[in-house]
């Protein structure tokens, strides 16, 4: 009996020092971005490591906050795509699948039968004829082209056929006898018990779209359409490269999204969790 | 993907249909006329962004189409025969199958390993599993600039040249060298933290619906310690989310660009790029479409890479099953 109890203590010391091993390793980058955004270039480029910057400064962070940068506009832009997109990507998908699931109309299996097909077809492989369509449109060079082609989400619409499916008919038809039609018990009954889902397809949808870089870049080549992902990649691939500025501008970019996952975090893990039921 | 026939609502239909206009002599009922003002803005979106661009695409791809998105004149085959003849796309399909095969095993590993972990852990677990998981708020560009200017950028300083150095080793130019192709090491590793938290979130859920009276009986049954739990037990329950997984990752390594061409990128870090010697698929349409304004030759690329990314699907379906019904 000791030497089983000793081994399941050696067995968890064992199992904690690798996960305080792993965590730390997992939380080496977010620490070099942030000791890069507060040093000076000589610290960083400086030989020997060194853990904390020695003068920790704040030039890095207020030479993109002050006048007109472009990272400073790339985030007001990544806002935009992302906010917008997150808003309509739900509310089509929202429409289409209660559609599916509570309206009654004959082809309707068919018509999601055909839905689920597009998705066979990956998104980022048909991104140049799609840039032909935005071309067509005139839509080159403005967020507009970066953000109408993503609104059409698939999966999404899956998630939300599959949660209206469950939905208790009981509520509908409380709604159906106040005289409300599909629109009515839609708005009043169905949308307002649906916040769970939403948030958790919101959630994964915004960090998706915000974090989107080959579609932006695609369409966006114009410094004042650029995102903050394109922005950031066009100095970190430029000749005169500005260390600890690139370091901040991640910085910035990256912390509106760590704020977002702590909030949002059960959910965000329900959103992957639906991810998971995709395969 | 079962398509479970959706239950009619039984009493309340029928009382809408007593009162309400079936299909009249007008030929549209207002539930047709309902059904399509619910469905009309996705299927109208996808009709113009996805099935438009797919047709369009395949009009390009038999087509002479340069420095114009508009079709000039058909010229059969020849853009499929040109992108298969460019040994920089043959390479690319080569490379993108390596990375597939390097990069799969190893998140399916390690993810699963980090879901069980957590799992095993008696306290903490909520803490642990936040800071595996976090990365997925973190964009590729972000961690593209860690590790190629910081983690991996080949100065003696950087810290896995540090690491190297206090094991008495060399530092290594990362990225900047393809003799031995040090950078592969840069790519797997940026990719696996970015995903494998995701994925060990997938697996933990698999984990939990395994019911625990399971481990119980299998006690009995003479199976004892992790190592039988987890090869007769936990690994073939997990079947399902595990080929899941694996088609998700799967798909995403075939459409890797973002860090390939941010890490590899030919100017960045003072000329250190590599962006020849490991182009991906879409790295390679990127540059043909967007460089070199060939549009015709970028679509036929881009079929042949679809058509590959199903075939490997199907394979995987063959091969792994597919059926979630057990």
């Amino acid at each position: 009996m000791v030497a089983f109890r000793r081994r399941r203590v050696a067995r968890l010391v064992l199992l904690y020092a690798v996960l305080i091993a792993l965590a730390a390793v997992f939380l080496i980058p977010y620490y070099i971005i942030i000791r890069n955004a507060f040093s000076t270039r000589a610290e960083i480029t400086a030989g020997g490591w060194s853990w904390f910057p020695a003068e920790p400064t704040l030039k890095n962070i207020a030479a993109l906050v002050e006048g007109d940068s472009p990272i400073l506009r790339g985030l007001w832009n990544s806002f935009v795509v992302a906010t917008v997109q997150l808003v309509a990507q739900l509310a089509i998908a929202a429409l289409a699948g209660y559609g599916l699931a509570r309206i009654p109309y004959k082809h309707r299996n068919l018509i999601f039968v055909l839905f689920l097909a597009t998705m066979m077809v990956p998104s980022a492989v048909t991104f140049v004829p799609t840039f032909a369509v935005i071309a067509q449109f005139g839509w080159v060079n403005t967020l507009t082209g970066i953000i109408v082609p993503g609104l059409f989400n698939v999966f999404m619409v899956f998630i939300f056929r599959q949660f209206f499916l469950d939905f208790p008919q009981e509520l509908e038809e409380a709604g159906r006898l106040d005289g409300l039609g599909y629109w009515g018990t839609f708005v009043r009954i169905v949308l307002p018990n649906s916040g769970g889902v939403m948030v958790a397809l919101g959630a994964i949808g915004f960090i998706n779209s915000w974090n989107a870089f080959l579609w932006p870049l695609v369409v966006g080549q114009d410094e004042s359409t650029w995102t903050v992902q394109v922005a950031m990649s066009t100095y970190l691939n430029s000749y005169k490269i500005n260390l600890p500025g690139l370091f901040a501008a991640s910085l910035l970019s990256v912390l509106p999204l760590i704020l977002l996952f702590f909030v949002f975090q059960r959910y965000i893990v329900q959103g992957v969790k639906f991810s998971g039921s995709k395969g | 993907m079962t398509l479970a026939p959706t239950p009619s609502a039984p009493t309340g239909e029928r009382a809408r249909r007593a009162h309400r206009p079936g299909p009249g002599r007008r030929g549209i009922s207002r539930q047709t006329l309902a059904f399509w003002g619910f469905i009309a803005p996705m299927a109208i979106g996808l009709l113009v962004f996805v099935v438009v661009p797919i047709v369009w695409g395949l009009i390009l791809s038999v087509s002479n189409a340069q420095t114009t998105i508009t079709p000039d004149r058909f010229v059969g085959l020849d853009n499929y025969v040109a992108v298969l003849g460019d040994p920089a796309f043959r390479g690319s399909l080569v490379l993108v199958v390596v990375f597939a095969l390097v990069i799969v095993p190893t998140t399916l590993g390690f993810s699963l390993l980090l879901a069980l972990l957590v799992n095993a852990a008696p306290w903490g677990k909520g803490i642990f599993r936040t800071i595996f998981f976090i990365p997925t708020a973190c964009s590729y560009v972000v961690a593209s600039v860690v590790w190629k200017m910081s983690l991996f950028n080949g100065l003696p300083t950087g810290l896995a040249n540090s690491v190297l150095g206090f094991f008495g080793l060399e530092p290594i130019a990362w990225i900047g060298t393809t003799t031995p192709p040090w950078f592969w090491i840069v790519l797997v590793t940026v990719r696996l933290w970015l995903q494998a938290g995701f994925f060990m979130i997938i697996f933990t859920a698999g984990l939990q619906e395994i019911p625990r009276e399971l481990y119980e009986a299998a006690q009995l049954d003479g199976i004892r310690g992790p190592l039988q739990e987890l090869r007769y037990i936990t690994l073939p329950l997990l079947r399902n989310t595990t080929v899941s997984v694996m088609l998700l990752c799967l798909i995403g390594a075939f459409q890797a660009f973002d860090e390939f061409y941010n890490i590899l990128g030919s100017a960045g870090g003072g000329g250190q790029g590599n962006m020849s010697a490991a182009m991906t698929p879409l790295v390679y349409l990127y540059k043909a479409a967007f460089a070199d304004q060939n549009y015709g030759l970028g679509s036929a690329g881009a079929f042949v890479l679809t058509a590959l990314i199903l075939i490997i699907t199907l394979i995987q379906g063959r091969v792994f099953g597919l059926n979630r019904e057990k």
